[in-house]
């Protein structure tokens, strides 16, 4: 797939909490095909301390106003800069990198999202729905007040919810959603993003289920197009670079 | 029009921008955003006599100004390189460089004679200085006796361009660069990443799997330029300048310093088309201040 650098400008920015932003993102030219999962570079101006790009996970496409959406999580220096960007703005993009969530098979799909791993999961769920599939959406958030653009989520696709404190949904951790514990665990397909403690255990709990599941990561990284080698997963084959030989990787081959 | 062309000890350059090696994996990487075929040339990824995994993850952390890695030459080997590798970059019309690295003084070699064998290989790039390797490595480039010996070993079979890649981690690099030179050395490249570390506060662990790493970026630049100008006045042989390169002022100072060309580093990772930028700058540089060939500025630091 052909990579851009391009400048798009910044529609608005959107404070969802005070952790989380959004940005809506346009750009003159129409935008390439996007697949779920897949991630953006951004480069961070007047910040020479974070002098890196970002690796952000496209979150909304739409491409009848060429439009990118980012669901960004305010992590460090970087990302705190990045939210003081204002509407009108410029914001210099490399895109679209990385592989993608594979389509089922069948449709049986559960996505789960741990966290600001949440982020893909909404354009993930779009695109299957447009492929004809269902999806269920399992998200995990700390509280209620965390949980992140509910009603956008909910349009496409059965949302269940866990957060830590009981707020919301029911308490605990994604892993331990009671979905997991039917007897007939209903789905045969799932797809992750999140924490690294949060997809290892979902990786033993899908080889039990005897269910494919397919995570995506999101390891440091500095080019995001496979030069540098620093963004490395090791693997049953070796060490497979997370930004072009993922970020979504068959969980049965990590090596965690 | 002003003439970017350089003769860098027989290698002729069409413009004095290289990407340095690890920064621009084996070209292709980069096809989506640069004209390959219009650099100086590229030094593709180090390359060692056997197959390198590299060291576990992270291998990176970012620095104020700079970055830290320790990637630990990961690559296929030079004979995966020859037959998979090689083919699909043979054809680009600048200057494809190879990277050689290695632990013992053997694998230099038998490396450096494989590629020998390339035709359209013109140079090699013999790194005796890198940080990332627990043997050999900048253990190589490090003492003058042992920096010797690896070039005059692979000077014996290696016939085309040799240009030999320095590293900052020494008491006096001139000496380690009059000694390179002396046992036939084409070119020197300097400088390498300087050996660094860095912790996580909160974990108190180390940042990189390796604890300490290379540091690369706009950080090490005044040392570097500082580096070029000592090295470039001590020997007679050219010198190719790099260490957070970032923009054509930049590569304008290196050359000022000493270095008859240049590699764009750590800015490929930042911005994939930056090589492009800078050679149009450098051109719009040049016709401004009317120096009609770039080869006029190299050195010409007034002082």
């Amino acid at each position: 797939m052909k990579k851009f650098i391009s400048d798009f400008e910044v529609l608005y920015n959107l404070r969802l909490n005070n952790q989380y932003f959004l940005l809506k993102l346009f750009n003159e030219e129409p935008l390439p095909p996007i697949l779920p999962a897949q991630f953006v570079q951004v480069k961070i101006e007047d910040s020479p301390e974070t002098f890196l790009r970002r690796p952000i996970s496209i979150h909304d496409v739409n491409y009848e106003k060429n439009t990118i959406s980012l669901l960004i999580r305010i992590a460090g220096k970087g990302t705190a800069k990045l939210s003081e960007i204002k509407a009108g703005e410029k914001l210099n993009l490399v895109y679209p990198l990385g592989n993608s969530f594979n389509l089922p098979l069948e449709d049986s799909i559960l996505l789960v999202g741990g966290g600001c791993g949440v982020a893909p999961m909404l354009y993930t769920a779009k695109y299957f729905m447009q492929f004809g599939f269902n999806p269920t959406l399992l998200l995990g958030y700390r509280d209620k007040n965390s949980i992140l653009r509910k009603e956008r989520f909910e349009k496409y696709g059965n949302v269940f919810y866990t957060t830590d404190d009981g707020s919301y949904g029911e308490k605990g951790t994604v892993l331990e959603h009671s979905i997991f514990n039917s007897e007939l665990f209903p789905y045969k397909n799932i797809y992750a993003c999140g924490p690294t403690v949060m997809l290892k255990n979902l990786t033993y709990k899908a080889k039990l289920l005897n269910v494919t599941l397919e995570v995506s990561l999101e390891n440091l990284m500095a080019c995001g197009i496979g030069a540098c080698l620093c963004c490395v997963q090791n693997t049953t084959e070796g060490h497979k670079c997370v930004c072009v030989d993922g970020p979504v990787l068959k969980a049965n081959e990590i090596i965690w | 029009m002003v003439n970017l062309e350089i003769n860098f000890n027989g290698l002729k350059l069409k413009n004095p921008i290289l990407t340095a090696s690890g920064t621009f994996g084996y070209g292709y990487e980069f096809e989506d955003f640069v004209n390959l075929n219009n650099l100086g040339g590229f030094i593709v990824k180090g390359t060692t006599r056997h197959h390198r995994e590299g060291n576990p993850y992270p291998r990176m952390a970012e620095t104020p100004s700079g970055m830290l890695n320790a990637v630990g030459l990961q690559n296929k080997g030079v004979e995966y390189f020859c037959k998979n590798i090689y083919p699909k970059i043979k054809d680009y019309k600048t200057n494809v460089i190879v990277n050689v690295s290695g632990s013992i003084i053997n694998d230099y070699v038998e490396t450096a004679e494989m590629i020998n064998e390339l035709d359209n290989i013109p140079a090699i790039e013999l790194n005796i200085s890198c940080p990332n390797v627990k043997e050999g490595g900048m253990a190589f480039g490090t003492s003058c006796s042992s920096a010797a010996q690896v070039v005059k070993e692979v000077r014996k079979v290696y016939k085309k361009h040799l240009i030999v890649k320095l590293s900052p981690n020494v008491t006096d690099i001139v000496s380690i660069a009059k000694s390179v030179e002396a046992e036939g050395a084409d070119s020197l490249s300097l400088v390498n990443t300087f050996l660094g570390m860095a912790i996580d506060i909160k974990t108190r662990k180390p940042k990189l799997s390796t604890i300490t790493g290379g540091l690369s970026g706009p950080a090490i630049k005044p040392i570097a330029v500082r580096m070029v100008w000592q090295v470039s006045k001590a020997v007679q042989i050219p010198v190719c300048g790099l260490g957070g390169i970032m923009n054509y002022e930049d590569v304008i100072e290196f050359m000022l310093a000493g270095a008859s060309c240049v590699q764009i580093g750590t800015a490929n990772f930042i911005n994939p088309d930056i090589t492009m930028k800078i050679i149009h700058d450098l051109k719009v540089f040049c016709n401004q201040n009317n120096i009609k060939d770039i080869n006029e500025i190299i050195g010409a630091m007034n002082c």
